[in-house]
Protein backbone atom coordinates (compact mmCIF):
# COMPACT_ATOMS: atom_id res chain seq x y z
CA UNK A 1 0.00 0.00 0.00
CA UNK A 2 1.46 3.28 -0.83
CA UNK A 3 1.42 6.61 1.40
CA UNK A 4 -0.61 8.88 -0.19
CA UNK A 5 2.54 11.30 -0.79
CA UNK A 6 3.72 8.41 -2.93
CA UNK A 7 1.44 7.83 -4.34
CA UNK A 8 0.70 10.86 -5.99
CA UNK A 9 4.59 10.38 -7.07
CA UNK A 10 3.73 7.14 -8.86
CA UNK A 11 1.72 8.38 -11.74
CA UNK A 12 3.43 11.17 -12.71
CA UNK A 13 1.91 14.70 -12.68
CA UNK A 14 3.71 16.33 -14.87
CA UNK A 15 2.12 15.21 -18.32
CA UNK A 16 -0.63 17.39 -18.56
CA UNK A 17 -3.59 15.30 -17.17
CA UNK A 18 -4.09 17.99 -14.75
CA UNK A 19 -6.59 19.41 -17.09
CA UNK A 20 -8.68 17.10 -15.53
CA UNK A 21 -9.17 19.40 -12.39
CA UNK A 22 -10.09 22.29 -15.13
CA UNK A 23 -13.13 19.87 -16.50
CA UNK A 24 -14.30 18.75 -12.89
CA UNK A 25 -14.42 22.43 -11.82
CA UNK A 26 -16.73 23.19 -15.28
CA UNK A 27 -18.71 20.40 -14.63
CA UNK A 28 -19.24 21.01 -11.09
CA UNK A 29 -20.23 24.84 -11.46
CA UNK A 30 -22.69 23.94 -14.35
CA UNK A 31 -23.99 21.02 -12.23
CA UNK A 32 -24.40 23.31 -8.91
CA UNK A 33 -26.47 26.18 -10.91
CA UNK A 34 -28.85 23.42 -11.96
CA UNK A 35 -28.80 21.94 -8.81
CA UNK A 36 -29.69 25.10 -6.97
CA UNK A 37 -32.17 26.28 -10.00
CA UNK A 38 -33.91 23.59 -9.05
CA UNK A 39 -33.52 23.88 -5.42
CA UNK A 40 -34.87 27.31 -5.50
CA UNK A 41 -37.98 26.33 -7.88
CA UNK A 42 -38.85 23.45 -5.27
CA UNK A 43 -38.51 26.16 -2.69
CA UNK A 44 -40.93 28.63 -4.49
CA UNK A 45 -43.36 26.09 -5.60
CA UNK A 46 -43.62 25.19 -1.61
CA UNK A 47 -44.34 28.58 -0.81
CA UNK A 48 -47.20 29.20 -3.56
CA UNK A 49 -48.86 25.95 -2.56
CA UNK A 50 -48.76 26.72 0.72
CA UNK A 51 -50.08 30.31 -0.04
CA UNK A 52 -52.70 29.31 -2.01
CA UNK A 53 -54.20 26.19 -1.10
CA UNK A 54 -57.33 26.42 1.07
CA UNK A 55 -58.05 29.99 -0.71
CA UNK A 56 -61.09 30.62 -2.55
CA UNK A 57 -62.12 33.61 -4.33
CA UNK A 58 -65.86 34.18 -4.42
CA UNK A 59 -67.45 36.17 -7.39
CA UNK A 60 -71.05 38.04 -8.51
CA UNK A 61 -70.84 38.95 -11.34
CA UNK A 62 -74.02 40.20 -12.24
CA UNK A 63 -75.26 44.00 -13.96
CA UNK A 64 -77.71 44.67 -11.76
CA UNK A 65 -75.56 46.48 -9.14
CA UNK A 66 -78.42 46.04 -6.79
CA UNK A 67 -78.76 42.09 -7.39
CA UNK A 68 -74.91 42.10 -6.87
CA UNK A 69 -74.59 43.41 -3.67
CA UNK A 70 -77.28 41.66 -2.66
CA UNK A 71 -75.63 38.56 -3.32
CA UNK A 72 -72.45 39.04 -2.22
CA UNK A 73 -73.96 40.35 1.09
CA UNK A 74 -75.88 36.97 1.09
CA UNK A 75 -72.67 35.05 0.39
CA UNK A 76 -70.69 36.96 3.08
CA UNK A 77 -73.46 35.98 5.35
CA UNK A 78 -73.33 32.50 4.60
CA UNK A 79 -69.90 32.43 4.44
CA UNK A 80 -68.86 33.79 7.77
CA UNK A 81 -71.39 30.92 9.30
CA UNK A 82 -69.81 28.35 7.71
CA UNK A 83 -67.25 26.06 10.17
CA UNK A 84 -65.34 24.76 7.36
CA UNK A 85 -64.28 28.83 6.75
CA UNK A 86 -61.68 30.44 9.10
CA UNK A 87 -61.99 33.78 7.24
CA UNK A 88 -64.09 36.08 4.17
CA UNK A 89 -63.42 39.28 3.47
CA UNK A 90 -65.22 41.38 0.86
CA UNK A 91 -62.70 42.89 -1.26
CA UNK A 92 -62.46 47.02 -0.98
CA UNK A 93 -64.55 48.25 -4.15
CA UNK A 94 -62.13 51.41 -4.73
CA UNK A 95 -59.18 48.81 -4.68
CA UNK A 96 -61.02 46.98 -7.49
CA UNK A 97 -61.39 49.49 -9.08
CA UNK A 98 -57.77 50.97 -8.93
CA UNK A 99 -56.55 47.46 -10.02
CA UNK A 100 -58.99 48.14 -12.87
CA UNK A 101 -57.65 51.21 -13.97
CA UNK A 102 -54.68 50.15 -16.61
CA UNK A 103 -57.34 48.60 -18.22
CA UNK A 104 -59.89 50.66 -18.06
CA UNK A 105 -58.54 53.96 -17.44
CA UNK A 106 -61.36 56.45 -15.76
CA UNK A 107 -63.95 54.38 -16.78
CA UNK A 108 -63.78 51.62 -13.63
CA UNK A 109 -64.73 53.76 -11.49
CA UNK A 110 -68.49 54.48 -13.84
CA UNK A 111 -70.94 53.02 -11.64
CA UNK A 112 -72.73 52.04 -15.19
CA UNK A 113 -69.35 49.23 -15.39
CA UNK A 114 -70.37 46.45 -14.14
CA UNK A 115 -67.70 45.05 -12.04
CA UNK A 116 -68.07 42.04 -9.94
CA UNK A 117 -68.05 42.17 -6.34
CA UNK A 118 -65.17 39.35 -4.76
CA UNK A 119 -65.03 37.85 -1.62
CA UNK A 120 -61.34 36.16 -0.31
CA UNK A 121 -62.09 33.36 1.50
CA UNK A 122 -59.73 31.19 3.68
CA UNK A 123 -60.71 27.69 4.86
CA UNK A 124 -59.63 26.38 7.84
CA UNK A 125 -58.38 23.17 6.91
CA UNK A 126 -57.87 23.23 3.07
CA UNK A 127 -59.25 20.37 1.26
CA UNK A 128 -61.02 19.45 -1.94
CA UNK A 129 -63.83 18.66 0.21
CA UNK A 130 -63.97 21.44 2.43
CA UNK A 131 -63.97 23.43 -0.62
CA UNK A 132 -66.55 21.65 -2.37
CA UNK A 133 -69.06 21.94 0.66
CA UNK A 134 -68.57 26.04 1.30
CA UNK A 135 -68.80 26.11 -2.98
CA UNK A 136 -72.19 24.59 -2.14
CA UNK A 137 -73.04 26.84 0.76
CA UNK A 138 -72.27 30.24 -1.29
CA UNK A 139 -74.64 29.33 -4.41
CA UNK A 140 -77.42 28.14 -2.06
CA UNK A 141 -77.35 31.62 -0.45
CA UNK A 142 -76.28 33.06 -3.39
CA UNK A 143 -77.28 31.69 -6.93
CA UNK A 144 -75.07 34.48 -9.24
CA UNK A 145 -71.86 33.94 -7.06
CA UNK A 146 -68.89 31.66 -8.53
CA UNK A 147 -66.65 29.79 -6.32
CA UNK A 148 -63.21 29.42 -8.05
CA UNK A 149 -60.06 27.55 -6.05
CA UNK A 150 -56.95 30.41 -6.62
CA UNK A 151 -54.87 27.40 -7.13
CA UNK A 152 -56.66 26.83 -10.30
CA UNK A 153 -56.00 30.38 -11.77
CA UNK A 154 -52.06 29.90 -10.84
CA UNK A 155 -52.05 25.58 -12.23
CA UNK A 156 -50.42 26.73 -15.35
CA UNK A 157 -47.50 28.87 -12.97
CA UNK A 158 -47.31 25.81 -10.88
CA UNK A 159 -46.77 23.27 -14.09
CA UNK A 160 -44.38 25.24 -15.47
CA UNK A 161 -42.32 24.97 -12.04
CA UNK A 162 -42.86 21.43 -11.93
CA UNK A 163 -41.37 21.45 -15.55
CA UNK A 164 -38.55 23.66 -14.25
CA UNK A 165 -37.90 21.02 -11.21
CA UNK A 166 -37.84 17.97 -13.41
CA UNK A 167 -35.16 19.89 -16.01
CA UNK A 168 -32.89 20.81 -13.28
CA UNK A 169 -33.09 17.27 -11.62
CA UNK A 170 -32.34 15.85 -15.33
CA UNK A 171 -29.32 18.27 -15.87
CA UNK A 172 -27.68 17.07 -12.33
CA UNK A 173 -28.29 13.52 -13.53
CA UNK A 174 -26.74 14.23 -16.95
CA UNK A 175 -24.03 16.19 -15.86
CA UNK A 176 -23.59 13.11 -13.00
CA UNK A 177 -23.74 10.86 -16.18
CA UNK A 178 -20.93 13.34 -17.96
CA UNK A 179 -18.64 13.02 -15.33
CA UNK A 180 -18.60 9.16 -15.23
CA UNK A 181 -17.73 9.37 -18.38
CA UNK A 182 -15.14 11.42 -18.44
CA UNK A 183 -13.61 9.91 -15.48
CA UNK A 184 -13.55 6.57 -17.61
CA UNK A 185 -12.26 8.61 -20.59
CA UNK A 186 -9.59 9.88 -18.03
CA UNK A 187 -9.00 6.67 -16.47
CA UNK A 188 -8.46 4.47 -20.20
CA UNK A 189 -5.96 7.82 -20.97
CA UNK A 190 -4.48 7.81 -17.62
CA UNK A 191 -3.45 4.41 -17.96
CA UNK A 192 -2.09 4.10 -21.73
CA UNK A 193 -0.17 7.39 -20.81
CA UNK A 194 1.71 5.33 -17.74
CA UNK A 195 1.62 1.74 -19.61
CA UNK A 196 5.33 1.43 -18.84
CA UNK A 197 5.22 2.37 -14.70
CA UNK A 198 2.15 0.21 -14.70
CA UNK A 199 4.10 -3.03 -16.51
CA UNK A 200 6.83 -2.16 -13.79
CA UNK A 201 4.55 -2.28 -10.94
CA UNK A 202 3.32 -5.75 -12.02
CA UNK A 203 6.43 -6.83 -12.56
CA UNK A 204 7.25 -5.94 -8.85
CA UNK A 205 4.34 -7.64 -7.66
CA UNK A 206 1.59 -5.14 -7.55
CA UNK A 207 -2.24 -6.18 -7.32
CA UNK A 208 -4.92 -4.87 -9.87
CA UNK A 209 -6.48 -3.54 -7.43
CA UNK A 210 -3.10 -1.50 -5.65
CA UNK A 211 -3.17 0.47 -9.31
CA UNK A 212 -6.44 1.39 -9.37
CA UNK A 213 -6.28 2.88 -6.07
CA UNK A 214 -3.32 4.93 -7.21
CA UNK A 215 -6.32 6.04 -10.52
CA UNK A 216 -9.33 6.51 -7.85
CA UNK A 217 -6.80 8.49 -5.48
CA UNK A 218 -5.50 11.09 -8.31
CA UNK A 219 -8.84 11.77 -10.24
CA UNK A 220 -10.80 11.46 -6.66
CA UNK A 221 -8.12 14.64 -5.71
CA UNK A 222 -8.98 16.17 -9.20
CA UNK A 223 -12.42 15.93 -8.53
CA UNK A 224 -12.57 17.28 -4.79
CA UNK A 225 -10.01 20.29 -5.83
CA UNK A 226 -11.84 20.89 -8.98
CA UNK A 227 -14.85 20.40 -7.85
CA UNK A 228 -14.59 22.42 -4.63
CA UNK A 229 -13.56 25.47 -7.37
CA UNK A 230 -16.27 25.10 -9.35
CA UNK A 231 -18.97 24.89 -6.68
CA UNK A 232 -17.67 27.69 -5.06
CA UNK A 233 -18.00 30.05 -8.19
CA UNK A 234 -21.19 28.59 -8.74
CA UNK A 235 -22.28 29.85 -4.90
CA UNK A 236 -20.71 32.76 -5.54
CA UNK A 237 -22.93 32.98 -8.66
CA UNK A 238 -25.84 31.88 -6.97
CA UNK A 239 -25.37 34.50 -4.16
CA UNK A 240 -24.98 37.38 -6.72
CA UNK A 241 -28.72 36.32 -8.50
CA UNK A 242 -30.25 36.13 -5.23
CA UNK A 243 -29.37 39.07 -3.97
CA UNK A 244 -30.65 40.94 -7.45
CA UNK A 245 -33.77 38.96 -7.17
CA UNK A 246 -34.86 40.23 -3.73
CA UNK A 247 -33.27 43.23 -4.77
CA UNK A 248 -36.52 43.08 -7.72
CA UNK A 249 -39.60 42.68 -4.66
CA UNK A 250 -41.20 40.09 -6.38
CA UNK A 251 -42.85 37.50 -3.65
CA UNK A 252 -42.45 34.80 -6.03
CA UNK A 253 -38.90 35.42 -6.80
CA UNK A 254 -38.11 35.82 -3.12
CA UNK A 255 -39.92 32.38 -2.44
CA UNK A 256 -36.98 30.82 -4.63
CA UNK A 257 -33.94 31.17 -1.98
CA UNK A 258 -32.41 28.69 -1.11
CA UNK A 259 -32.51 27.74 2.52
CA UNK A 260 -29.41 26.63 4.72
CA UNK A 261 -30.04 22.91 3.99
CA UNK A 262 -29.68 23.97 0.30
CA UNK A 263 -26.59 25.61 0.50
CA UNK A 264 -25.51 23.00 2.78
CA UNK A 265 -25.97 19.85 0.00
CA UNK A 266 -25.03 22.08 -2.62
CA UNK A 267 -21.41 22.35 -0.72
CA UNK A 268 -21.79 18.53 -0.64
CA UNK A 269 -22.19 17.92 -4.31
CA UNK A 270 -17.97 18.11 -5.13
CA UNK A 271 -18.29 15.28 -2.63
CA UNK A 272 -20.87 13.31 -3.90
CA UNK A 273 -18.89 13.03 -7.81
CA UNK A 274 -15.79 12.94 -6.21
CA UNK A 275 -17.62 9.05 -4.84
CA UNK A 276 -18.91 8.33 -8.46
CA UNK A 277 -15.81 9.41 -9.89
CA UNK A 278 -13.82 7.43 -7.44
CA UNK A 279 -16.06 4.17 -8.30
CA UNK A 280 -15.94 4.80 -12.02
CA UNK A 281 -12.18 5.39 -12.17
CA UNK A 282 -12.47 2.06 -10.14
CA UNK A 283 -14.46 0.15 -12.37
CA UNK A 284 -12.52 1.44 -15.64
CA UNK A 285 -8.95 0.66 -14.36
CA UNK A 286 -10.05 -2.94 -13.56
CA UNK A 287 -11.53 -4.11 -16.39
CA UNK A 288 -9.09 -2.58 -18.28
CA UNK A 289 -6.17 -4.05 -16.22
CA UNK A 290 -8.25 -7.74 -16.78
CA UNK A 291 -8.49 -6.85 -20.67
CA UNK A 292 -4.29 -6.62 -21.03
CA UNK A 293 -2.58 -8.10 -18.74
CA UNK B 1 18.36 -29.12 -0.77
CA UNK B 2 14.61 -28.47 -2.47
CA UNK B 3 13.92 -27.31 -5.51
CA UNK B 4 12.26 -23.77 -6.03
CA UNK B 5 12.48 -24.14 -9.79
CA UNK B 6 11.39 -26.83 -11.60
CA UNK B 7 10.97 -27.11 -15.53
CA UNK B 8 9.60 -29.74 -17.23
CA UNK B 9 9.48 -30.05 -21.10
CA UNK B 10 9.26 -26.50 -21.40
CA UNK B 11 8.99 -24.58 -24.68
CA UNK B 12 7.97 -21.20 -25.74
CA UNK B 13 6.98 -19.17 -28.82
CA UNK B 14 6.38 -15.57 -28.99
CA UNK B 15 3.51 -15.18 -31.10
CA UNK B 16 4.58 -12.74 -34.06
CA UNK B 17 7.78 -15.68 -33.99
CA UNK B 18 7.94 -19.25 -36.72
CA UNK B 19 9.99 -21.19 -34.53
CA UNK B 20 10.44 -21.59 -30.89
CA UNK B 21 12.61 -19.45 -29.18
CA UNK B 22 12.87 -22.09 -26.36
CA UNK B 23 11.93 -25.91 -26.43
CA UNK B 24 12.70 -28.42 -24.41
CA UNK B 25 14.23 -26.90 -21.34
CA UNK B 26 14.31 -29.14 -18.16
CA UNK B 27 16.10 -28.08 -15.41
CA UNK B 28 15.90 -27.80 -11.39
CA UNK B 29 16.89 -25.13 -9.33
CA UNK B 30 17.56 -25.99 -6.12
CA UNK B 31 16.53 -23.61 -2.90
CA UNK B 32 19.73 -21.53 -2.12
CA UNK B 33 21.80 -21.98 -4.78
CA UNK B 34 23.51 -20.00 -7.17
CA UNK B 35 23.23 -20.23 -10.39
CA UNK B 36 24.95 -18.78 -13.92
CA UNK B 37 22.92 -18.53 -17.18
CA UNK B 38 25.15 -18.47 -20.17
CA UNK B 39 24.82 -18.13 -23.71
CA UNK B 40 25.07 -15.90 -26.49
CA UNK B 41 23.09 -13.05 -26.98
CA UNK B 42 19.97 -14.30 -28.50
CA UNK B 43 19.73 -17.28 -27.05
CA UNK B 44 17.31 -17.08 -25.23
CA UNK B 45 18.57 -16.17 -21.99
CA UNK B 46 16.49 -13.61 -21.14
CA UNK B 47 12.94 -15.64 -22.14
CA UNK B 48 13.98 -18.21 -19.90
CA UNK B 49 14.30 -15.66 -17.07
CA UNK B 50 10.97 -14.04 -18.11
CA UNK B 51 9.79 -17.40 -17.48
CA UNK B 52 11.15 -18.11 -13.95
CA UNK B 53 10.00 -14.41 -12.92
CA UNK B 54 6.12 -15.01 -14.39
CA UNK B 55 6.62 -12.23 -16.89
CA UNK B 56 6.17 -14.94 -19.66
CA UNK B 57 3.93 -18.19 -19.49
CA UNK B 58 5.33 -21.00 -21.39
CA UNK B 59 3.80 -22.50 -25.19
CA UNK B 60 4.02 -26.09 -23.22
CA UNK B 61 5.34 -27.98 -20.68
CA UNK B 62 5.19 -27.31 -17.31
CA UNK B 63 7.18 -24.68 -14.78
CA UNK B 64 6.86 -25.17 -11.27
CA UNK B 65 7.49 -22.34 -8.94
CA UNK B 66 7.64 -22.79 -4.96
CA UNK B 67 6.16 -26.27 -5.38
CA UNK B 68 2.88 -24.72 -7.68
CA UNK B 69 2.03 -24.81 -11.34
CA UNK B 70 2.83 -21.95 -12.37
CA UNK B 71 1.02 -22.16 -15.33
CA UNK B 72 -1.84 -22.98 -13.81
CA UNK B 73 -1.84 -19.76 -11.44
CA UNK B 74 -5.15 -17.76 -11.78
CA UNK B 75 -4.04 -13.58 -12.17
CA UNK B 76 -4.69 -12.80 -8.80
CA UNK B 77 -2.37 -14.86 -7.00
CA UNK B 78 0.82 -13.76 -9.74
CA UNK B 79 1.83 -10.75 -7.50
CA UNK B 80 1.94 -12.76 -4.25
CA UNK B 81 4.59 -15.18 -6.23
CA UNK B 82 6.51 -11.62 -8.02
CA UNK B 83 6.82 -10.81 -4.72
CA UNK B 84 9.26 -13.67 -3.77
CA UNK B 85 10.83 -12.77 -6.76
CA UNK B 86 13.69 -10.18 -7.54
CA UNK B 87 14.36 -8.79 -10.80
CA UNK B 88 17.44 -7.18 -11.97
CA UNK B 89 16.16 -6.13 -15.58
CA UNK B 90 19.00 -5.97 -18.57
CA UNK B 91 16.81 -2.51 -18.77
CA UNK B 92 16.91 -1.71 -15.97
CA UNK B 93 12.98 -0.86 -16.01
CA UNK B 94 13.31 1.71 -13.19
CA UNK B 95 10.17 4.26 -13.12
CA UNK B 96 12.24 7.20 -14.78
CA UNK B 97 9.65 10.53 -12.85
CA UNK B 98 10.73 8.68 -9.19
CA UNK B 99 13.89 9.61 -7.71
CA UNK B 100 16.22 6.52 -6.85
CA UNK B 101 14.67 6.21 -3.55
CA UNK B 102 11.32 6.12 -4.63
CA UNK B 103 12.61 3.51 -7.17
CA UNK B 104 14.40 1.24 -4.12
CA UNK B 105 10.97 1.76 -2.08
CA UNK B 106 8.96 0.76 -4.19
CA UNK B 107 8.63 -3.07 -3.53
CA UNK B 108 8.44 -2.02 0.14
CA UNK B 109 5.67 -0.15 -0.85
CA UNK B 110 3.86 -2.35 -2.84
CA UNK B 111 4.49 -4.95 0.22
CA UNK B 112 2.51 -2.81 2.30
CA UNK B 113 5.89 -1.93 4.82
CA UNK B 114 4.56 0.79 6.87
CA UNK B 115 6.15 4.38 5.48
CA UNK B 116 8.20 4.77 8.62
CA UNK B 117 9.76 1.65 7.56
CA UNK B 118 10.84 2.57 4.27
CA UNK B 119 13.47 5.05 4.86
CA UNK B 120 15.88 2.87 7.11
CA UNK B 121 15.95 -0.21 4.62
CA UNK B 122 16.37 2.52 1.44
CA UNK B 123 19.37 4.19 2.59
CA UNK B 124 21.43 1.16 3.57
CA UNK B 125 20.48 -0.18 -0.42
CA UNK B 126 21.97 3.32 -1.14
CA UNK B 127 24.77 3.39 0.52
CA UNK B 128 25.49 -0.40 -0.37
CA UNK B 129 25.46 0.19 -4.04
CA UNK B 130 27.51 3.61 -3.35
CA UNK B 131 24.87 5.98 -4.40
CA UNK B 132 24.17 7.70 -0.94
CA UNK B 133 24.27 11.13 -2.48
CA UNK B 134 22.03 9.99 -5.44
CA UNK B 135 19.21 9.09 -3.66
CA UNK B 136 16.97 12.23 -4.97
CA UNK B 137 17.97 12.01 -8.34
CA UNK B 138 15.96 10.46 -11.12
CA UNK B 139 17.01 7.61 -12.97
CA UNK B 140 17.10 9.64 -16.32
CA UNK B 141 19.87 12.08 -15.10
CA UNK B 142 22.36 8.71 -13.63
CA UNK B 143 24.43 6.77 -15.63
CA UNK B 144 24.10 3.55 -16.96
CA UNK B 145 26.58 1.68 -14.36
CA UNK B 146 24.16 4.03 -11.78
CA UNK B 147 20.91 3.03 -12.71
CA UNK B 148 21.82 -0.52 -13.17
CA UNK B 149 22.70 -0.21 -9.24
CA UNK B 150 19.55 1.01 -8.43
CA UNK B 151 17.93 -1.76 -10.43
CA UNK B 152 19.93 -4.23 -8.28
CA UNK B 153 19.13 -2.63 -4.82
CA UNK B 154 15.56 -2.36 -5.91
CA UNK B 155 15.35 -6.12 -6.98
CA UNK B 156 17.20 -7.25 -3.38
CA UNK B 157 15.34 -5.15 -0.93
CA UNK B 158 12.16 -7.07 -0.64
CA UNK B 159 14.56 -10.04 0.53
CA UNK B 160 13.55 -12.15 -2.22
CA UNK B 161 13.55 -15.71 -2.14
CA UNK B 162 14.55 -16.13 -5.57
CA UNK B 163 17.35 -13.63 -7.45
CA UNK B 164 16.77 -13.29 -11.03
CA UNK B 165 19.28 -11.08 -12.61
CA UNK B 166 19.32 -10.62 -16.48
CA UNK B 167 22.90 -9.42 -17.14
CA UNK B 168 23.91 -7.52 -13.96
CA UNK B 169 27.03 -6.44 -14.34
CA UNK B 170 26.46 -5.24 -17.83
CA UNK B 171 26.96 -1.57 -17.51
CA UNK B 172 29.51 -0.97 -14.90
CA UNK B 173 33.33 -1.67 -13.80
CA UNK B 174 35.11 -4.25 -12.76
CA UNK B 175 35.83 -3.16 -9.47
CA UNK B 176 31.64 -2.15 -9.51
CA UNK B 177 30.75 -6.07 -10.90
CA UNK B 178 33.08 -7.35 -8.27
CA UNK B 179 31.00 -5.54 -5.51
CA UNK B 180 27.46 -6.72 -7.09
CA UNK B 181 28.86 -10.27 -7.27
CA UNK B 182 29.40 -9.82 -3.70
CA UNK B 183 26.30 -8.63 -2.57
CA UNK B 184 24.45 -11.51 -4.59
CA UNK B 185 26.42 -13.76 -2.68
CA UNK B 186 25.60 -12.15 1.05
CA UNK B 187 22.02 -12.71 -0.13
CA UNK B 188 22.48 -16.18 -1.20
CA UNK B 189 24.16 -17.13 2.00
CA UNK B 190 21.30 -15.76 3.61
CA UNK B 191 19.36 -18.17 1.62
CA UNK B 192 17.97 -16.07 -1.41
CA UNK B 193 18.22 -18.61 -4.40
CA UNK B 194 20.09 -16.75 -7.19
CA UNK B 195 20.29 -17.04 -11.04
CA UNK B 196 22.41 -14.55 -13.09
CA UNK B 197 22.25 -14.60 -16.28
CA UNK B 198 25.37 -13.65 -18.28
CA UNK B 199 27.77 -13.55 -21.07
CA UNK B 200 30.62 -12.01 -19.08
CA UNK B 201 33.09 -15.41 -17.97
CA UNK B 202 35.13 -13.66 -15.95
CA UNK B 203 32.15 -13.78 -13.23
CA UNK B 204 32.35 -17.48 -13.53
CA UNK B 205 34.46 -18.35 -11.57
CA UNK B 206 34.43 -15.98 -8.98
CA UNK B 207 31.46 -17.21 -6.54
CA UNK B 208 32.63 -20.58 -4.92
CA UNK B 209 29.86 -23.25 -5.29
CA UNK B 210 28.23 -21.76 -8.21
CA UNK B 211 26.31 -23.78 -10.75
CA UNK B 212 26.26 -23.23 -14.01
CA UNK B 213 23.66 -23.48 -17.06
CA UNK B 214 24.26 -23.24 -20.80
CA UNK B 215 21.53 -22.34 -23.35
CA UNK B 216 22.40 -22.26 -26.98
CA UNK B 217 19.55 -21.68 -29.37
CA UNK B 218 17.03 -22.20 -26.99
CA UNK B 219 17.57 -25.37 -25.77
CA UNK B 220 19.68 -25.81 -22.31
CA UNK B 221 22.70 -27.78 -23.18
CA UNK B 222 23.51 -28.20 -19.21
CA UNK B 223 20.51 -29.14 -17.67
CA UNK B 224 21.54 -30.37 -14.58
CA UNK B 225 23.85 -27.21 -13.34
CA UNK B 226 26.74 -29.07 -12.40
CA UNK B 227 29.30 -28.15 -14.93
CA UNK B 228 31.65 -25.67 -13.37
CA UNK B 229 32.68 -25.15 -16.92
CA UNK B 230 30.75 -24.54 -20.39
CA UNK B 231 31.09 -27.57 -22.47
CA UNK B 232 31.78 -27.09 -26.39
CA UNK B 233 28.54 -26.22 -28.51
CA UNK B 234 28.50 -29.11 -30.83
CA UNK B 235 28.79 -29.04 -34.03
CA UNK B 236 25.76 -28.34 -36.27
Amino acid sequence: MFSTAADRRVLDDRRGTRAMTWIMAIMLFLTVLAAALGLGTVNAAGTLDRQLAGRLTVQVVTADPAVRDRDARAALAALEQMPAVRRAEMVDRARLTEMLRPWLGDASSDADVPIPALIDVDLSVPSEEAAARVAAGVRAAAPTARVDSQSRWLSPVAGFMRTLIYAAAAMVLLMAAATTAVVLLAARAGLETHRDTIAILHMLGSTDVQVARLFQRRIALDTMVGGALGTLAAMLAIWLLLRQMTALGSELLSAGALTQGDWLLLALLPMLFAAVATVAARIAVLGRLRQVQ
Amino acid sequence: MANIVQFEDVGLRYPASEADTLSAINFTLGSGGFYFLTGQSGAGKTSLLKLIYLAQRPTHGTIRLFGEDAGALPRKRLPGFRRRIGVVFQDFRLVPHLSAFDNIALPLRLSGVPESDVEAPVREMLAWVGLSERGHAPPPTLSGGEQQRIAIARAVIGRPEILVADEPTGNVDPDMAARLLHLFESLNRLGTTVVVATHDFHLLGRVQNAHMMRIEAGRLLDPTGALRNPPRVPAA
